[in-house]
């Protein structure tokens, strides 16, 4: 009885310290891959390589001007729901006309860069993991190395300087369209006055605001990016891991994003 | 031009320990053809993956053009990289480009040249291998042996002294496998390049090499000219000729005794 108790404990303690040891391979790896993109894309330029930039502009269109619909969809509809909901409760307070405030400075702050970075982790993430883990796994990558030719410089860099360029310009717009969908509602169906609407906006909305959501946008395409780029890098084995791992790269890069939101949030809003 | 000294290599640790090359000694000629034959598991994929530098061996020597390469890292790897090409069995072709594209993409990255000879040096290894006009096509619309042929193509774009070919004949119907060979010949012939086809394709490697290597289970069984091999009178070496499902070489692969692993799936 007590043997058994002991052998249960250890063996939990083993497959604890196995899983660890896991998760702490998972982040170094991440950290290491994160690290030569940053050096491939930033430092190297600077050494006599030069960025090709015709790649760039593919995965430009790719992940930003292909992505934008969808986007502004999902940022006008967050705008009108926020409309809706925040009127039931004003409205009792006797401050509907305070409805473009809230709706501003929650999409500016929250709503359009966390919405963004969500809709893009699962729609550029998961293609960047399945596009570049197909790679590897028809051994592609590994041709790449034999012709001398970098894969992360070959294939990561475009990507993410793509996503660094057009999450935060998509994340403007979404916030644009957010703001839209808010004002159309406001102004329609809760009957708020437009100059009221635009003015009690404006006096709410601040340029912190905005300047916070994109840097937030910022470090979010870095995490896309990087889980995605990892994810596929890892895969060993045939079609079924790049199923598994791209399914692994969207989850993991929406619960990053996530985290990174409240951290940033926490370090603008309440810390400085 | 290449030595392979006593290259050892295993996967796996502990009990799982799979040595799957021990003691492998080899010299490939310059300007001759040398194929490593023997069946799947034999390891003859894995002294090929030593050669292009993707594994690293636990104990022995690589020498590529008089540089031990077993153990470089970035750059230098990157240097020795440049002298050779290979072909793969899938081709691994870039399949988002074009053929001329995969063609030109070494000397677009590696060299000065500008686009207009870059297009005219694409037609002339295009033409070598039998495939002009195909530029503009995608890699999925061509078929497995014109995608080898492609793949040989940019191997030897920027002239390398070595070409590496992974199963170049594996699933090409008869037609295809005498091109591939023709092919391998003529480069090695007129181009003076050392070729190392890694093959399961008897008849093939006995057409085309100067020198056989067979492996078996990660040893060499027997090395030398396909006469030689063809006489040899080693049993696993006719086994493997002739191609016969039974002999040394067993059918089953199962490590473990078949009527003890029956018994021990008996329920009491």
């Amino acid at each position: 009885m007590v043997r058994s108790f002991f052998g249960f404990i250890g063996r939990r303690g083993f497959e604890f310290v196995d899983t660890s040891a896991d998760f702490f391979r998972e982040i170094s790896g991440l950290y290491y891959l994160t690290r030569s993109t940053l050096y491939c894309t930033f430092i190297e330029p600077l050494r006599g390589k030069p960025i090709k930039w015709r790649p760039v502009w593919t995965q430009m269109e790719e992940v930003g001007v292909k992505s934008s619909t969808i986007v502004f969809l999902v940022s006008f509809l967050i705008g009108v729901i926020l409309a809706f909901q925040s009127a039931h409760q004003l409205s009792r307070l006797g401050a509907l006309e305070f409805v473009g405030a809230l709706v501003g400075v929650a999409i500016l702050r929250e709503l359009g860069p966390l919405m963004t970075a969500l809709v893009m982790a699962g729609r550029v993430g998961a293609a960047f993991t399945a596009e570049m883990g197909t790679m590897k796994v028809s051994d592609e990558v590994l041709a790449l190395e034999t012709m001398a030719l970098n894969p992360v410089k070959f294939l990561i860099t475009p990507r993410f300087l793509a996503l660094l360029i057009m999450l935060p310009c998509l994340t403007i717009m979404a916030d644009l369209m957010g703001i839209l969908g808010g004002f159309l509602i406001g102004t329609t169906t809760l009957g708020i006055d437009p100059v009221v609407y635009i003015n009690n906006s404006l006096d709410a909305m601040v340029v912190k605001d905005v300047v916070t959501g994109l840097i937030k946008s910022v470090v979010f395409a870095v995490i896309i990016v990087m889980v995605g780029s990892y994810m596929a890098f890892i895969i060993e084995g045939g079609a079924e891991k790049v199923g598994q791992n791209t399914r692994t790269a969207v989850v993991v890069s929406m619960i990053l994003v996530i985290i990174a939101d409240l951290i940033f949030t926490s370090l603008f809003f309440f810390v400085f | 031009m290449i030595e392979i000294n006593h290259l050892r290599k295993s996967f796996g640790e502990g009990d799982k320990k799979i040595v799957v090359l021990d003691d492998f000694n080899a010299k490939m000629e310059k300007g001759q053809i040398t194929s490593i034959i023997g069946g799947s598991g034999s390891g003859k994929s894995t002294v090929l993956k030593h050669l292009i530098g993707a594994y690293t061996p636990d104990s022995g020597e690589i020498w590529i053009d008089g540089e031990e390469v077993s153990l470089l890292k970035g750059e230098a790897a990157n240097s020795v990289r440049k002298k050779f090409g290979i072909m793969f069995q899938s081709g691994a072709l870039f399949n988002s480009l074009t053929v001329e594209d995969n063609v030109a993409l070494p000397m677009r990255e590696h060299t000065e040249l500008n686009e207009s000879t870059i297009q005219i040096m694409v037609k002339m290894k295009l033409e070598m291998v039998g495939l002009r006009g195909a530029e503009h096509l995608k890699p999925a619309q061509l078929s497995g042996g014109m995608v080898k042929r492609i793949a040989l193509a940019r191997a030897i774009a920027l002239d390398p002294k070595i070409v590496f070919y992974d199963e170049p004949s594996a699933g090409l119907d008869p037609i295809s496998i005498g091109v591939i060979d023709k092919l391998i010949i003529d480069l090695s012939r007129k181009m003076g390049i050392t070729s190392v086809v890694v093959t399961h394709e008897i008849p093939s490697a006995m057409r085309i090499s100067d020198k056989i290597i067979m492996l078996f289970k990660g040893k060499i069984i027997a090395s030398g000219s396909p006469d030689e091999i063809r006489n040899s009178d080693d049993p696993r070496v006719q086994q493997f000729i002739e191609g016969s499902p039974d002999g040394p070489i067993p059918f089953s692969k199962s490590q473990t005794d078949y009527g003890e692993e029956l018994k021990g799936m008996i329920k009491v």
